[in-house]
């Protein structure tokens, strides 16, 4: 059984579709990415798997249920983590608040990997009593991917994580994804544009075009780097 | 002396009044965008819960304070349900629709507005102001109609301090107190309660506190019921000095109004430093021209200095401040 099941997802907002009849499914385990150009709807996607909008028709089900019609707190209780494109950080709020705050999901949860997220991110242990709005790119960057994983989630979505950082930063970022993925088991379903990224992280790949899923790439196909950089060049 | 005595006594009222008036108005504006303008009547329900308790149920002053709080607390609780996040007649009417425009035909079926009802109010000044003002005649007319022109008035407690010539009521120096203790209270809530973060998260970015799985309705609920509350405590505070008309919000409303314009969206130090600089206005114009209303109309006239030459309050130029210092480094 796969643990998230996209099935005929068509997405708007106002009139505009920008989801086509999405298919799509991430199994237990798994890195999964989504490439595709500037406004394809990788984001969209993205949002109507954390709930953040609802799809026209078709279903999300996650951990075989029907999720479809509940509300994005309500999702993130059952172990959605969310990392948003540019971050957003709550930037008044310390760098340990913003990590407390991914506790509030989960409430009863077994256990928080408060300390544990330090240790993937040391950086933000200096940094623990800063606000986070005056944290560099790629600190927010890990300081959002803390507050997300602290709540120990079953899914982690993560929307552009290179996006607007330093090349050294991102390929640091990508270790570390993969790391948290062979240590905690946590399936990533994540989008990018970055070729690099998207060959050093993903076990399995979708790519978009203009709001639909056009094909899926794995093994062979994921390391030829001119099929990839077909879907991404402009 | 004793005038210097005086001024410091004069001080000490104007401050408390001011904070006591704005805290529950300052909590709503900061972190709901909301203009709560029924904030007097607020102020009534607890007033005249207190003075009821007391009168009618013979409880005690300290406790029936207590029962005001509360009581307009779940009040507020309920209009926050009703007027300001419309969640209630969404519900209603999603329930309603359906059937109603099943039953009448196509045409008329299409004119019925669709769901949801109404929008949630927060962040909308200009309507929110509109929808409480509304709130706030019907709540006036309300308890007139039910309770009358006035109600029987609770006794001052406490008795009167006096030094030499000078006396002053011992009971408007605990307000000081205790106007004191209100802002030390709602900065514990805000600065470390697990429900002050999740506010504060709320109001930088509401869609990304949802999907770290904070419940926004229930914050937004609950920072509507806790600015209620504090209206309603500041109402069994002054139950025993204002005369208990339906209309005694209105003198309250003023002041809170001016200081959480003058203080900025920040809620704590903004009440603060306002009610410090317009407390100190007040009591000193009072003072030198021995008059209340000049002592008022001076208080609105910093007001208005304060908003030509500070827009975004003192807490808006201290943040502007800020940002010009790290930007200059
Ligand atoms: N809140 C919104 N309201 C209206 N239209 C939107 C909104 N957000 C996105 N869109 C539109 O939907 C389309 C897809 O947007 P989306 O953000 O999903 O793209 P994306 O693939 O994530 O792009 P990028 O790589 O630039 O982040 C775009 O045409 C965009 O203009
Ligand atoms: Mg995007």
């Amino acid at each position: 059984m796969a643990l998230l099941d996209l099935s005929g997802v068509t997405a708007a907002y106002d009139r505009t579709p920008v989801l086509r009849d999405v298919d799509l499914s991430v199994d237990q385990g798994e890195i999964v990415g989504v490439m595709g150009k500037n406004g394809v709807g990788k984001s969209t996607l993205l949002k109507t798997v954390v709930g953040l909008l609802a799809p026209r028709s078709g279903t999300v089900s996650y951990h075989g249920e029907d999720v479809t019609d509940l509300a994005a707190d309500e999702r993130a209780r059952r172990g959605i983590g969310y990392i948003p494109q540019g971050r957003d950080v709550f930037p008044k709020l310390t760098v340990e608040q913003n990590v407390r705050m991914g506790e509030t999901i989960n409430e009863g949860c077994d256990e928080y990997l408060h300390d544990t997220v330090y240790e993937y991110f040391p950086v933000l242990a200096e940094r623990a009593d800063q606000s986070a709005g005056t944290l560099s790119g790629g600190e927010q960057q890990m300081l959002a991917i803390a507050r997300a994983l602290v709540a120990n989630p079953d899914l982690l979505l993560l929307d552009e994580p290179s996006e607007g950082i330093q090349p050294s930063i991102v390929d640091q970022i990508s270790e570390d994804m993969r790391a948290i993925n062979d240590d905690l088991g946590t399936t990533i379903l994540f989008v990018e544009q970055n070729l690099g990224v998207i060959r050093s992280m993903a076990d399995r790949c979708y790519a978009m075009e203009r709001g639909e899923v056009v094909d899926e790439l794995a093994g062979e196909a994921l390391a030829d780097e001119g099929t990839i950089a077909g879907y991404l060049a402009v | 002396m004793v005038n210097g005595l005086n001024l410091a006594f004069q001080f000490l009222d104007s401050f408390a009044f001011i904070v006591l008036a704005a805290a529950g108005l300052a909590i709503i504006f900061g972190i709901m965008g909301v203009i709560n303008l029924a904030h007097g009547e607020f102020i009534l329900v607890g007033a005249y819960a207190t003075t009821l308790a007391v009168t009618g149920l013979s409880v005690p002053l300290p406790v029936a304070m207590l029962v005001g709080a509360v009581v307009t607390a779940a009040f507020g609780l309920v209009v926050e349900r009703t007027v300001i996040s419309g969640a209630v007649p969404n519900r209603l009417w999603a329930r309603l629709e359906p059937p109603l425009s099943a039953t009448l035909p196509d045409q008329a079926a299409a004119l019925l507005p669709g769901t949801p009802l109404v929008e949630p109010l927060y962040d909308r000044l200009a309507d929110s102001m509109v929808a409480t003002f509304g709130l706030s005649l019907v709540m006036v007319q309300g308890a007139r109609i039910v309770f009358g022109n006035s109600i029987d008035q609770v006794a001052t407690p406490l008795g009167e301090l006096s030094y030499g010539a000078f006396s002053y009521s011992a009971y408007r120096v605990v307000l000081a107190g205790v106007s004191v203790a209100v802002l030390a209270l709602v900065y514990y809530v805000f600065a470390y309660t697990d429900y002050g973060m999740r506010a504060r998260a709320v109001i930088q970015d509401d869609r990304t506190a949802r999907a770290m799985g904070v419940d926004t309705e229930r914050t937004y609920a609950a920072t509507f019921a806790f600015g209620s509350g504090l209206a309603g405590f500041t109402g069994a505070l002054f139950a025993p000095l204002v005369s208990m008309q339906p209309t005694l919000g209105g003198q309250f409303l003023v002041e809170a109004f001016v200081a959480v314009v003058v203080g900025g969206a920040s809620v704590v130090v903004g009440t603060v430093l306002s009610a410090g600089v317009l407390g100190a206005v007040e009591a000193s114009v009072t003072n030198y021209f021995d008059s209340q209303t000049f002592g008022r109309i001076a208080l609105l006239l910093a007001a208005i200095l304060a908003l030509r030459f500070l827009p975004g309050g003192i807490t808006g130029y201290i943040e502007r401040l800020r940002t010009r210092r790290r930007e200059d480094r």
